[in-house]
């Protein structure tokens, strides 16, 4: 569904998508990786979880991926099912099959749920021209810099054209004139495309340039420490990184992130 | 957008670094090839300068007319010895991956018959042959179970080895999209696995030559075999030198067609994604 970008409310009110309800998670360690974790997140929300190193952020997202299971507490789906799915998950490292083509590589989604390669061609081939690799179908990802791969690994996300995209620092490996050109692609495609986003990263400045709503959490033990809606309008664009409004959300998201750290 | 960016392998540095890579190419054979003549010559100009008797030692020339003049009966010896070796190897190669795929399966299997795999790697060939010429009836199917011992166990751990070095995020996306074990395998840890794989079949290859060759040797004259060891053998007793030297020859020509087969094999298999068959320029 297409929706007009300019004018719409930054953060969109709704059903949850999915809820974490009263989460803990303890390694078999003893660490506590997620104390008493509450967080809804809204249908269209771009969420990011913000926070330093060892806060819980991506063993929050892989929670909700279904890669392992919550100590305690319990996952709410949207209608009361279980997971969709249609959950899209992009890796910080591209984690492409090095010996598979790039066409192959968006393809395997769709393989694993039995579908062929005529059958699939359109919808690789859409999912590889809304990150701009149309003509790279063939190629092998040793081929290919690391914006290029970091792609790859968006459009197999896309494939199965998820309702739900979840990111686990997908760009932090990349270099900045990449990682602001992907910001602006990822952008354009959540507001063109109506998902929910839940975007884990250590950058203030990505986390607030991206999101409507960033959650704020804190280390040892890893829990939510702040609730940030950032009101500003979509679409956002490299003017809006020079903005008042950008450096007074970032000076608000890195107070709490600092609060949170204790100095 | 995208196709700003720089795309490595094809570019106009290729065309400049043709020249030296023609020369290496050119070098690689010569060189080896050169010193492979001399070191003929001088072995040919010892032999008649010293004039040493070819019971003791034939010199190259002499070898190659040996080769010639006895190809029928060395001939049948080496299809022999080819058809055990191959043989031996098939197995190993169905037998290795078979279990290493077991193992990854289970790790209670991989606990119980790794150790077997190991006591049968290291106790030596020619240590064990006389005893399996014993209890085994056939004495090319004795000489098949020697090679195959031999060659096995680099397949075997290899690929154990392989299927177990899938990336552990690409493990996680299977399984967040729902994979069954078999589209693990098939999709996954198989083609993880094939530089491993490859790798140990180069290993193997020699290795199943050299356990048909000494579990030859170990049957003796006393066995049926007619494969290259008994001709060696047999030369021996008769004191004909060079064609000792010629089956020799062969064993070793054999040797090498199957590493480079194998090479090539890896390398067509590899050459478009894996690090090892990959040309970088810097």
């Amino acid at each position: 569904m297409a929706r007009p970008g300019a004018g719409r409310p930054a953060t969109v009110p709704g059903e949850p998508v999915v809820a974490l309800r009263g989460i803990n998670k303890i390694f078999a360690n003893g660490t506590v990786a997620l104390k008493d974790l509450d967080l809804a997140i809204g249908s269209g929300q771009f969420v990011s979880l913000l926070g330093p190193s060892g806060c819980g952020k991506s063993t929050a997202l892989r929670l909700i991926a279904g890669l392992g299971e919550p100590s305690t507490g319990k996952l709410q789906w949207a209608g009361g099912a279980g997971r969709p799915g249609d959950v899209g998950f992009v890796f910080q490292e591209p984690t492409l099959m090095p010996w598979a083509t790039v066409f192959d590589n968006v393809w395997l989604p769709l393989r694993l749920r039995g579908r062929g390669r005529r059958e699939v061609q359109g919808e690789v081939m859409e999912a590889l021209s809304m990150v701009g690799l149309q003509d790279f179908g063939g190629s092998y990802p040793r081929e290919l810099s690391g914006g290029m791969k970091m792609r790859v690994s968006i459009a197999r996300a896309l494939v199965t054209r998820p309702r739900l995209l979840l990111m686990d620092e997908p760009f932090a490996a990349l270099d900045e004139i990449t990682r602001f050109k992907l910001n602006n692609d990822l952008l354009r495609l959540w507001e063109g495309q109506g998902w929910t986003v839940v975007f884990v990263t250590h950058s203030v400045y990505e986390s607030v340039y991206l999101s409507n709503r960033i959650v704020v959490m804190a280390a040892r033990p890893g829990r939510v420490v702040g609730d940030l809606a950032v009101d500003a309008p979509y679409p956002r664009d490299e003017s809006f990184r020079t903005s008042p409004t950008y450096n007074e959300f970032c000076r608000l998201a890195s107070a709490e992130l600092h609060a949170a750290m204790g100095d | 957008m995208a196709t700003d960016m720089p795309r490595e392998t094809t570019s106009g540095a290729a065309r400049r670094g043709m020249d030296p890579q023609q020369l290496e190419r050119v070098v690689r054979i010569a060189a080896p090839l050169a010193l492979t003549i001399l070191a003929l010559v001088a072995w040919e100009a010892m032999v008649r300068i010293k004039e040493i008797p070819p019971y003791i030692l034939p010199g190259p020339l002499l070898v190659a007319e040996s080769l010639v003049n006895d190809w029928g009966t060395l001939a049948p010896s080496l299809l022999v010895t080819l058809k055990i070796t191959l043989m031996a190897l098939a197995v190993a190669i169905v037998g290795g991956v078979g279990l290493a795929i077991l193992f990854t399966a289970s790790r209670w299997v991989e606990l119980a018959l790794f150790p077997f795999a190991v006591i049968l790697q290291v106790t030596p060939i020619i240590a064990i042959a006389p005893l399996i010429l014993i209890y085994v009836d056939s004495t090319y199917g004795a000489l098949l179970i020697c090679a195959w011992i031999v060659a096995f166990f680099p397949i075997l751990s290899n690929t154990t080895l392989g299927l177990n070095s899938a990336d552990h995020n690409l493990r996680n996306l299977f399984t967040l999209y729902g994979a069954s074990r078999w589209q693990q395998l098939r999709y996954l840890r198989l083609p993880a696995a094939m530089p491993y794989f490859l790798g140990g079949l180069r290993i193997a290859g020699g290795l199943s030559l050299i356990g048909a060759i000494v579990a030859e040797f170990a049957a003796g004259t006393a066995g049926t075999g007619s494969g290259l060891a008994y001709r060696i053998l047999e030369a021996g007793y008769r004191l004909n030198i060079p064609r000792m030297f010629a089956a020799l020859v062969l064993i070793s020509l054999t040797g090498i067609v199957i590493f480079l087969f194998f090479s090539l094999l890896s390398h067509l298999c590899l050459r478009r994604w894996h690090e090892s068959a990959i040309r970088q320029e810097n």
